[in-house]
């Protein structure tokens, strides 16, 4: 790893304060969750990371503080760096500051964190659901949301299965 | 030697309505142009150069439901787009048939989650299944020419 | 079953113009059954006359839970999803996934398996390029361009066939190498193939580059910045179209990438052209690195000889008992990664591609998220259709080059 990303990531925590995860060679800065749009803002114009990579959650749930972790990809074209953040997050209905002003293309990355893990991003200017039905109970990613998983069916369980799956009018 | 000399010769050709309709039907059918997911690639090979769906009078797509027959369900069907799949086949006129081509649309395949409707008959009557993920072009047009057999079958009381 | 989702004005009043509340423009919905969306695309338009003054695309009709569901299986098992996902790019997305494995757990693939992988990643670009290419011109009326390029694809489908036995879901690149060596057929085969396409893609330009009603309907259309498109989180052709020459092959190479001699093609105008000019420029570079690979193409093994993650070959489970206990438990059990996150990025044809992946210490991955290409390049779309006409936002959707599978996943 380039010294020069040491140094950002030095930055980044002597100014907001955290730690690091680091994992196959990767290091990942966790960050307060109230300070990221200000982290952003400083990545974006300071650091020179000029382009967002990803946003995306990781819940972990049982575990209560902090349920999720809200990952962060950002990259800088001219220097060749990929620097990765994170944001934990706590309760039912977490909320943190969207950084759609800084990177546009966090709006829609945004949208389908809040769709997914029910995570709020406060200031997106059009926070709705994405991928689900807009009229859709709960959020699918969740850990504590089932897959749906139905019953396959077989010669064994056919009439059984037949009774209760929906059959569409002519 | 067509079928013009034939009837020179002949004068008239006597069938039971019947089956004139479903020859008719059976050779003319107008698909529509929808496409979900993979299968519908390999829906556009079938129509495409190499496999040339056209051979059995099929290569007008209509993309719009009121004009066409055939429905082709070439993908998974996912519970946002149900709703969608079944107000299409409303607005299909009758006679028409549906395809549910590749495992996706006939069981969901290996999709079996929150998301994904097991099996587009749950949604819409379907006729023909064409198994295989996605089908080759080469099982689709199997698909049409069962379904074409089946069509040559119908009685018009089942339609009454 | 769920009715039809009927949106009111409340909902999206924040999203169009004070003018559409006074009914002096007019709201359209187009899709999600549209011939020109590719796919399943649901776009609400706003119109002054003919003109979009705001576009609100309305995306997953084709959410299948991919990312959910690979939670609940093992590794390799996980791995026939990820085809399923962008379905054009269906290598790329095995390669990507069995990339970040690799990098979770540490594992090395040998050279030979690296340099199958670039040659399939290339050829898979090639077809999908040329699936954009048909399609694409099939959207601006231009519908012989279709059937020549669905000729070709054949050829490609066919050398996929060869070697894993499907032609669209090979699922052939597995962790720490590639199912099994490619038949010998593959390299005639591939060779065959080079010596076409050159000329083939030639054809293709012919018919459209010079042509003026493709000219027309093309040149100025959907103009973006080059600052506005790194802004925007725009990669592949849309983003190379407008300036940056950011392609990840090139940015942080992967699988060998660096040992290939090949170009970055840019453009600076941003426009439908320009994106369908670093198409077919694109192609020739993947053939160029094809026939690289193939001539460098180094004999030895094809998958790792680490057995705590790769199942050993079938010939050594009749005599050595370490190998029978390595093949049942990893394809029962699966095989344990460690606690931790990665994130690996790949180049598909439509830009970056990339797979976050964290392990929690067992056999299946805790959290996997795909960074989709299709998903940032869609985002872009209100931006680049604003002032053109409904014709031109056609010939837009399909120049940003977008797979629904991809978006939605």
């Amino acid at each position: 790893m380039s010294d020069l990303l040491q140094t950002y990531q030095q930055r980044l925590l002597e100014t907001f304060g955290g730690s690091t995860i680091e994992h196959a060679g990767d290091v990942t800065v966790v960050l307060p969750a109230e300070n990221i749009l200000a982290a952003a803002r400083m990545i974006h114009d300071e650091l020179g990371f000029d382009y967002l990579v990803y946003v995306t959650a990781v819940d972990y749930w049982p575990q209560e503080n902090p349920r999720f972790h809200v990952a962060y990809g950002f990259r800088s074209l001219a220097q060749k760096l990929t620097l990765y953040v994170r944001a934990p997050v706590s309760g039912i209905e977490p909320v943190l500051p969207s950084i759609e002003s800084v990177y546009k293309n966090a709006n829609w990355q945004e949208r389908e964190v809040y769709d997914m893990f029910g995570i709020r991003f406060e200031g997106h200017p059009d926070l709705r659901r994405i991928l689900m039905p807009a009229d859709w109970v709960g959020h699918p990613q969740r850990k504590d949301y089932p897959l749906g998983y139905e019953e396959p069916q077989y010669s064994f369980n056919f009439d059984e299965i037949k009774a209760r799956k929906p059959a569409p009018k002519e | 030697m067509g079928v013009e000399q034939k009837l020179g010769n002949m004068g008239v050709v006597t069938l039971k309505l019947e089956e004139l309709v479903n020859w008719s039907r059976a050779n003319a059918m107008w698909p529509m142009l929808f496409g979900l997911a993979c299968c519908a690639i390999e829906m556009m090979s079938a129509q495409a150069s190499h496999y040339d769906m056209s051979r059995f009078g099929m290569e007008l797509m209509r993309a719009s439901p009121r004009q066409s027959d055939l429905m082709i369900v070439a993908g998974r069907v996912t519970r946002k787009m149900a709703p969608v799949v079944r107000r299409l086949y409303d607005q299909m006129p009758d006679p028409k048939w549906v395809i549910a081509m590749g495992d996706c649309a006939s069981c969901g395949g290996v999709f079996n989650n929150y998301a994904v409707v097991q099996g587009v008959d749950e949604v819409v009557p379907v006729d023909v299944y064409v198994a295989g993920c996605p089908p080759r072009p080469d099982a689709l047009i199997h698909g049409i020419l069962t379904l074409h057999e089946k069509v040559r079958g119908e009685k018009f009381k089942d339609w009454a | 079953m769920t009715q039809i989702q009927e949106v009111t004005l409340d909902e999206i009043r924040h999203l169009v113009s004070e003018r559409a509340l006074t009914g002096e423009t007019m709201l359209l919905n187009m899709g999600p059954q549209h011939p020109s969306t590719h796919g399943v695309l649901r776009l609400l338009l706003e119109l002054d006359g003919e003109t979009i003054v705001n576009c609100i695309p309305d995306i997953g009709y084709l959410h299948t839970g991919i990312e959910k569901n690979m939670e609940a299986k093992t590794y390799q098992k996980a791995e026939v999803m990820t085809d399923r996902m962008d379905y054009m790019n269906t290598v790329g997305n095995n390669f990507t996934y069995c990339l970040a494995i690799e990098k979770l757990v540490g594992l090395d693939v040998p050279p030979r398996a690296q340099a199958i992988r670039v040659i399939l990643a290339e050829l898979t670009r090639i077809q999908s390029h040329l699936v954009w290419l048909g399609t694409a011109a099939l959207d601006v009326a231009a519908m012989s361009v279709f059937l020549y390029c669905f000729r070709e694809r054949e050829m490609i489908l066919d050398i996929m066939e060869l070697v894993s036995g499907q032609r669209m879901m090979t699922t052939y690149i597995r962790p720490g190498g590639v199912w099994r060596d490619v038949p010998v057929e593959f390299e005639t085969a591939v060779r065959e193939f080079l010596k076409i396409i050159p000329y083939r893609i030639d054809e293709y330009e012919s018919m459209l580059s010079k042509n003026p009603l493709f000219l027309d309907r093309t040149v100025g259309i959907g103009k973006i910045s080059a600052e506005e498109a790194i802004n925007w989180g725009l990669t592949g052709a849309t983003l190379r179209a407008s300036g940056p020459d950011y392609d990840v092959r090139k940015f942080a190479p992967y699988s060998g990438y660096e040992q290939y001699d090949f170009d970055i093609p840019t453009r600076t105008e941003g426009d439908v052209y320009a994106r369908y000019i670093l198409h077919i420029e694109e192609m020739r570079q993947s053939i160029r690195i094809i026939q690289q690979a193939l001539d460098k193409l180094p004999l030895g093994p094809v998958r790792s000889n680490n057995y705590k993650f790769v199942p050993p070959p079938r010939s050594e489970i009749g005599t050595s008992m370490e190998a029978l206990i390595h093949h049942f438990k990893l394809w029962t059990e699966g095989f344990n990664a460690p606690k931790g996150s990665v994130y690996v990025a790949t180049e598909s044809p439509r830009g970056e591609l990339g797979c976050f992946l964290e392990g929690d210490g067992g056999p299946k991955p805790y959290r996997v998220h795909f960074r989709a290409p299709s998903f940032d390049n869609l985002q872009v779309l209100p931006k680049l259709a604003k002032g053109h006409f409904v014709a031109d936002l056609v010939a837009i959707i399909g120049s940003i080059d977008i797979v629904l599978g991809d978006i939605d996943r």
